[in-house]
């Protein structure tokens, strides 16, 4: 790729003066620009994180200790308390989950770090189809404000707000909740859904069609192949929730009766059509951060990314697998045994694509000359907290142990492992990584090995006594409990606050980059081990780039 | 399947009765495991969660930690400023892709016997139970025992101090069935999803309007066990737990009988079945 870099280096002249201002409204509002609108989806994606971020604030106050404190008053979960009642804490925990899921870590890792890469390192200029990028980015503050609108509007009764948990389980989402917050709740979903699908057709056609000359499928970064892998998921799966939710919303309004037993309907097919969805969702939030994982491993290793082809195509088959499992999350419906049996044995084949990735990070390490960089650090973060995640996966993944485990702490403290401390820690690797190249200035090394071992304490506080909680029997989304689980509790509470103090130095941080010493990064700050494209242009990137395409030589690996 | 059963959980149960560290059944003061088994099945699931997969999940991590620390510490920059170059070793590709499917065809010997043996009700059953769940408390019908039925509201927080039982997990009717006999359990609605979970049984069945599940629980011993609706059903879903009373045969007859006596000499039934059933602990210490 040397041989490409030499005339991509400086920006040209031209360039820097069609660059509009930052402050010129119309740049964000008309953007076609995919380095622009990835920088949009990064904004939003933080925005929507302190949101959610304080949401679990809320819960964590609430179950620090036992009673009822903040929603609710002693001993009676209708009365109203300083932040409403029960039904509001399960709004709380409901709007937690989705805010996380569809407006922070799906921007962040798709929209941010997608829309900003995958152009730059398969050597194009920008999106195959600029402006649909731009609207599907603009669809995601209307979704948003629609979903925080439903939070104050009737939901069920009196109270605000739909409670009944991210998945949206019929009867409480059809019947259970008489207001029109869950209709505000459904729409919402429909245009982050077109949002989201809108997006996966352009980094499809991106991907298959504007790869640079001699950029084969084989040599393409694993930051792209995760993409690829994950706007199929995208592609395939948000059809099935916007038909079930489209049914929700028939039910509730147009008399059907698709989930309603009354009138034939069942209960149950809403959840086989949710988790079909579902399940496929969780791993389009977690392989983005495996590509990125690779890269930041790869990089501050020195060293090429062990087993390159197993690495893709566990991810591919990670992807397909993740079509097949979904009833995994029903094993307590009333299912038959042998479906059940069949759903067993299908969720811990996973372990064996996601063992293979694991170990070739590892093997990436090794022999290395490895650089404890503020990137490098959350990638062994993630490596092994994601392992943690996992084997827990495979625990759950027997019905047969999944009777006492299902919907309880365990499972809470399971999918934040793989989430909260996978995904996110990937969000946080990849935002050290390629903030340089992204602002052109350099961060600070102290501030952000602070910001990792803060977090990295206050995460692990938080869900790892919860794993105990759940298996003293501790059941999810409850507002208050019985005082032996008491003291994890408090634990994890402690761990929140610790948290929200890492959190601090990471916005200490970000003022320190960007106001108070703004230091130029460099092309590439990284060193030879940075092999992908976008290290061969100038920190920040020039606002279009490869106007003359790169040409991939075959000597050079991805 | 039935096959499958007799693969050797055996072995393990007598390991775990035999450890024998400090359980309840049901939630302590900093409890860190399962709830102390008191069915059959639930044992199963404690000896395969803590002699099976617990150890196995554990030494997975340790091990991927150990690696992690040997990089860390062996191939720094300092350590190994030269890295080296290689990106492939197929043998031990192998070999990380043979012994994860190995331990999972493992795991497996063990998981499919205990799921089949946990989702069949054996075909002799003693007692079947009727579950409905409501928003928000469960009510119960004595399907053999014709009418007799109960509602169980949780207590609140004053009587249930006096009643000696944990707030939040004891109702004011406790569910009273025999102890050593199979009872199959129908869980249904009325309102919306709710789930009826019992830890120390090994039991956990969502509650579906229009739907009639099952599952089933033999208890071993005498006592009062607790239980939490498990699905999220609305603003009381902390709010609905499930209590069973365990007895022998003949106080269970007793008490049949004592419901049916009730039910035919009173207007309201509900007032009368409160009045009737011992449900303090102390009445349950002395049933021991």
């Amino acid at each position: 790729m040397a041989s490409t870099a030499a005339h991509l280096e400086a920006p040209a002249m031209a360039d820097l003066t069609d660059r509009p201002s930052v402050f010129n409204p119309l740049r964000w509002l008309f953007s076609t620009n995919h380095k622009d609108i990835g920088t949009m989806y990064l904004v939003f994606a933080i925005f929507a994180g302190i949101f959610g971020g304080a949401l679990s604030g809320m819960i964590r106050m609430e179950l620090m200790e036992p009673g009822l404190q903040y929603f609710g008053v002693a001993g009676d979960p209708t009365a109203q308390g300083p932040w409403g009642n029960a039904h509001n804490y399960n709004v709380v925990v409901t709007m937690h989950g989705l805010i996380m899921i569809f407006f922070m870590v799906m921007p962040a890792m798709i929209g941010g770090f997608g829309n900003w890469f995958v152009p730059l390192q398969i050597g194009a200029p920008d999106m195959a189809f600029p402006r649909m990028n731009n609207i599907s980015f603009w669809l995601l503050p209307f979704s948003f404000a629609l979903g925080a609108l439903s939070m104050v509007v009737p939901g069920q009764g009196a109270d605000p707000g739909f409670g009944g948990g991210w998945v949206l389980y019929p009867p409480l989402s059809t019947s259970g909740h008489n207001g029109p917050s869950m209709d505000l709740l459904i729409l919402s979903l429909h245009i982050a859904g077109i949002s989201s699908i809108l997006g996966a057709i352009n980094f499809i056609t991106t991907i298959f069609n504007m790869r640079a000359p001699g950029m084969t499928l084989h040599k393409m970064p694993l930051f792209v192949w995760s993409i690829l892998v994950t706007v199929w998921l995208l592609l395939l799966s948000l059809p099935v929730l916007a038909g079930a939710i489209t049914m929700l919303l028939t039910d509730r309004n147009f008399g059907t009766g698709f989930f309603d037993p009354a009138q034939g309907g069942d209960p149950i097919m809403y959840q086989h059509l949710f988790w079909f969805f579902g399940h496929p969702e969780v791993y389009i939030l977690i392989l983005p951060g495996f590509g990125i994982i690779s890269h930041v491993v790869s990089t501050f290793s020195n060293k090429p990314v062990f087993g390159y082809l197993a690495m893709a195509y566990a991810m591919v088959a990670i992807g397909f697998i993740g079509f097949i499992v979904w009833a995994h999350h029903m094993y307590t419906v009333g299912m038959d045994v042998d479906l059940k049996a069949y759903f067993v044995a299908a969720t811990m084949i996973i372990a064996v694509p996601t063992g293979i990735k694991i170990f070739s990070w590892i093997a990436t390490m090794w022999g290395g000359s490895i650089d404890f960089k503020t990137p490098m650090l959350w990638a062994i973060g993630f490596i092994f907290l994601f392992t943690v995640g996992g084997v827990t996966g495979v625990v759950l993944a027997n019905a047969g142990v999944d009777t006492v485990l299902h919907d309880t702490y365990y499972v809470v403290a399971h999918f934040h492992y793989v989430l909260s401390l996978g995904a996110v820690f990937a969000i946080f690797a990849a935002f050290y990584y390629w903030i340089p190249k992204m602002s052109g200035l350099k961060y600070s090394e102290v501030l952000g090995n602070l910001h990792f071992w803060v977090m990295f304490v206050g995460v692990n506080l938080i869900f790892f006594p919860q794993h105990f909680l759940g298996l003293q029997g501790m059941p999810r989304r409850y507002v208050d409990y019985p005082e032996a689980f008491a003291f994890f509790n408090l634990i994890s509470s402690y761990g929140y606050f610790i948290t929200i103090a890492g959190m601090a130095v990471f916005f200490v941080m970000l003022l320190d980059m960007f106001v108070l010493r703004r230091r130029p990064a460099g092309a590439n700050p990284w060193g030879p081990a940075a092999t992908t494209l976008e290290w061969t242009l100038s920190s920040p990137p020039p606002f279009h780039q490869f106007s003359e395409l790169p040409k991939i030589e075959a000597k050079d690996h991805h | 399947m039935r096959r499958w059963q007799s693969a050797g959980l055996a072995g393990l149960i007598t390991a775990a009765s035999a450890a024998g560290f400090a359980r309840a059944a049901q939630p302590v003061d900093k409890g860190y495991a399962l709830q102390a088994p008191v069915t059959e099945v639930a044992r199963d699931i404690t000896a395969f969660h803590d002699y099976i997969l617990l150890p196995i999940i554990v030494l997975i991590s340790l091990f991927v930690a150990g690696l992690l620390a040997y990089c860390v510490i062996r191939f720094n920059k300092q350590a190994n400023p030269v890295p080296a170059k290689f990106t492939h070793n197929t043998t031990v590709e192998i070999v990380w892709t043979l012994i994860p499917v190995l331990i999972l065809v493992g795991i497996s010997a063990f998981s499919f016997p205990l799921l089949y043996k946990e989702d069949q009700t054996p075909a002799k059953y003693d007692m079947t139970l009727k579950v409905t769940g409501h928003q928000w408390y469960w009510s119960y019908e004595y399907a053999d025992a014709d009418g007799v039925a109960l509602d169980a509201n949780m207590l609140p927080q004053d009587e249930a101090k006096a009643a000696g039982k944990p707030y939040l997990l004891g109702t004011d009717n406790a569910v009273v069935v025999p102890v050593g006999k199979v009872v199959r359990v129908q869980i249904t609605a009325s309102d919306v999803l709710h789930s009826w979970s019992m830890p120390s049984f090994g039991v956990k069945m969502d509650a579906v309007p229009g739907r009639l599940n099952e599952a089933w629980f033999r208890v071993d011993k005498p006592g009062l066990y607790y239980g939490q609706c498990s699905e999220i059903c609305g603003v009381k879903h902390a709010y609905m737990p499930i209590e069973i009373k365990a007895v022998p045969q003949a106080e269970y007859d007793a008490w049949i009988a004592s419901q049916k006596s009730a039910d035919a000499g009173s207007t309201n039934p509900a007032a009368a079945q409160f009045a009737a059933i011992p449900t303090s602990t102390a009445a349950s210490a002395q049933a021991n």
